[in-house]
């Protein structure tokens, strides 16, 4: 920004107005007023002194002007429903799904709390339905059906990989927790027994869902781990030996394989997230 | 508040169009090829794209905001090569999109949604309020912009979609059937911001209604089955027309002139 200013007889010359300024002058100076605050201040008290016309001018127009300025200033600090970072993690889409997964682990302690133990043997529901409990959530967090806004979404520079994960930690966050809370309170499971499956199962459906969609990866994945559950569970009333053993802490090598598959397939396929 | 110019802004472009597509195909569902060998060449103005129902001018649309991948054939958007796996990042940055049927949060106000769309759309997180407060101010909905959108009527949302396809300042923005829904005096408005918009931006209309096209566009593009029929001024597709053809308007009748010239069946209806 240049340094020098407007002399004293130009800021006159414009305050008064009289004088037959030169087009280019008048530009010039007006564009230097518009940068240089010490300027303005030396033409406002120019006007006041040397244009009492002009200063009773303004002072008329801004005192009409100012009931509508402080009417509009007020509005401007927009009513906020919601801070604006829980945007930019969950959807308003993801709420209900997120809701539901509640619902689901709140009602499997009370199964847990009231069932037969024969049925389940020794696995508790909880754990049996702690792997898969993330994808409901997973499932709407990049949807077609379940977002409204997803075609507009999905023409956005965030739109990828990153926007999917974020939501998927949200996701994350509230089921985890829960699952925690009721593994200590059932006391029935440890973390490690749920956590890796369940991360390992949410990393395999990301991975999957670069290839068929996130929806169709994650509800497929949850309906496969279902059926594997609950149709043995149903014909020989317990759950196969088979699944229990395979939540059994010893077969965490496995799980951890699995989501490290998974996470190195995501890696892989990064590009693929931004036209699923 | 005016806006800033951009490092962006005044580099100097090295890409001769906006948009050009060289033999693209785009496949929708299983064998339907939606876009079907199409070679186009858009630069700055307003196009408008006229076509039949089913001519595939949703199916482009999309193509063209990088939500469909095209099947076949080369599309460069702002000199970026599109399609395969590659981060498309940088150069959504820079396109505006309004879809046929836009879904939007019905609990969040104007404001709130297309801060929103600001934010998806990496827009710098300082310019987010001026850039909102511009985009709502341009539609026309500054006084509804702490109303929730599920008290707007039906050419208000359809505003609200204008304002967030146009709070990047993109530089091709995308409009689908733009105008449905809009009443006539918002209409005319409508028009007079596309004009603005296509003075420095690429903006592409698909629309149904040849009246917008004359009043509004720069450039029309006529498009049946999936391929280019004709690419013109307005005044070379109402040439095109004569008396003998069916239409109100002179350009209604080049309309109708083209598309039976292209072989289009028009059926009963």
């Amino acid at each position: 920004m240049s340094t020098d200013h407007a002399s004293m007889r130009l800021i006159d010359e414009y305050a008064v107005g009289d004088v037959t300024m030169a087009a280019d002058t008048v530009w010039a100076l007006e564009a230097h007023l518009e940068t240089c605050a010490p300027c303005r201040s030396r033409l406002a008290a120019c006007v006041a002194t040397e244009a009492p016309g002009i200063a009773a001018l303004v002072d008329t127009v801004r005192a009409g002007l100012e009931p509508q300025l402080d009417a509009a200033g007020r509005a401007a600090p927009s009513r906020r429903h919601r801070p604006r970072w829980v945007s930019s993690w969950l959807t308003p889409g993801m709420t209900p799904w997120l809701a539901m997964t509640v619902v689901v682990t709140l009602m499997a302690l009370l199964l847990d709390a009231v069932a037969s133990p024969s049925f389940f043997g020794d696995a508790s529901p909880v754990l049996l339905i702690a792997p898969v409990l993330p994808l409901c959530g997973v499932a709407a967090s990049w949807s077609r059906g379940l977002d409204p806004a997803h075609e507009l979404t999905a023409s956005t520079a965030r739109a990828g990989l990153p926007l999917l994960l974020r939501r998927t930690t949200a996701v994350l966050v509230v089921v985890l927790p829960g699952l925690l809370v009721g593994g200590w309170l059932t006391g029935t499971m440890t973390a490690a027994q749920w956590l890796l499956p369940s991360l390992a199962f949410t990393s395999t459906a990301l991975a999957l869902g670069s290839v068929v969609g996130v929806t169709r990866a994650a509800t497929g994945l949850a309906v496969a781990w279902g059926v594997v559950v609950v149709v043995p569970a149903w014909a020989t009333g317990h759950v196969p030996l088979a699944l229990r053993l395979v939540l059994q802490p010893d077969q965490l090598p496995g799980w951890g394989l699995l989501l490290a598959l998974g996470i190195g397939a995501v890696i892989a396929r990064r590009n693929a997230y931004s036209t699923l | 508040m005016t806006p800033t110019a951009s490092a962006a802004d005044t580099a100097p472009k090295t890409y001769a169009w906006e948009i050009r597509a060289g033999g693209l195909r785009v496949r929708v569902g299983r064998k339907k090829m939606a876009v079907d060998g199409l070679d186009l060449c858009l630069g700055i103005g307003t196009h408008g794209l006229l076509g039949p129902n089913g001519a595939g001018k949703t199916t482009l649309i999309r193509t063209l905001a990088t939500v469909l991948r095209p099947t076949e054939g080369e599309l460069e958007l702002l000199g970026t090569s599109v399609g395969g796996m590659v981060d498309h990042r940088a150069l959504r940055r820079r396109i505006g999109y309004l879809p046929q049927d836009f879904g939007y949060y019905k609990r969040f106000t104007v404001r709130e949604f297309v801060e929103y769309m600001a934010w998806l759309k990496e827009v710098p997180k300082a310019d987010v309020p001026g850039a909102v407060q511009r985009a709502v101010e341009r539609v026309g909905l500054a006084d509804r912009a702490d109303h929730r959108m599920k008290t707007l009527s039906g050419g208000m949302v359809r505003r609200v979609g204008i304002a967030q396809a146009i709070v990047n300042d993109p530089a091709v923005l995308l409009l689908d059937e733009p105008t449905a829904g809009l009443d006539p005096a918002q209409r005319l408005r409508f028009r007079e911001l596309l004009q603005e918009l296509g003075r420095d931006t690429c903006v592409v209309v698909s629309t149904h209604l040849v009246e917008d096209v004359a009043a509004a566009c720069s450039d029309v593009v006529l498009f049946a089955d999936g391929r280019l029929v004709f690419q013109g001024t307005p005044d070379d597709l109402a040439a095109a027309g004569g008396p003998e053809y069916p239409g109100d308007s002179p350009l209604e009748r080049g309309y109708s002139a083209l598309l039976r010239n292209s072989g289009q069946q028009g059926g009963t209806w």
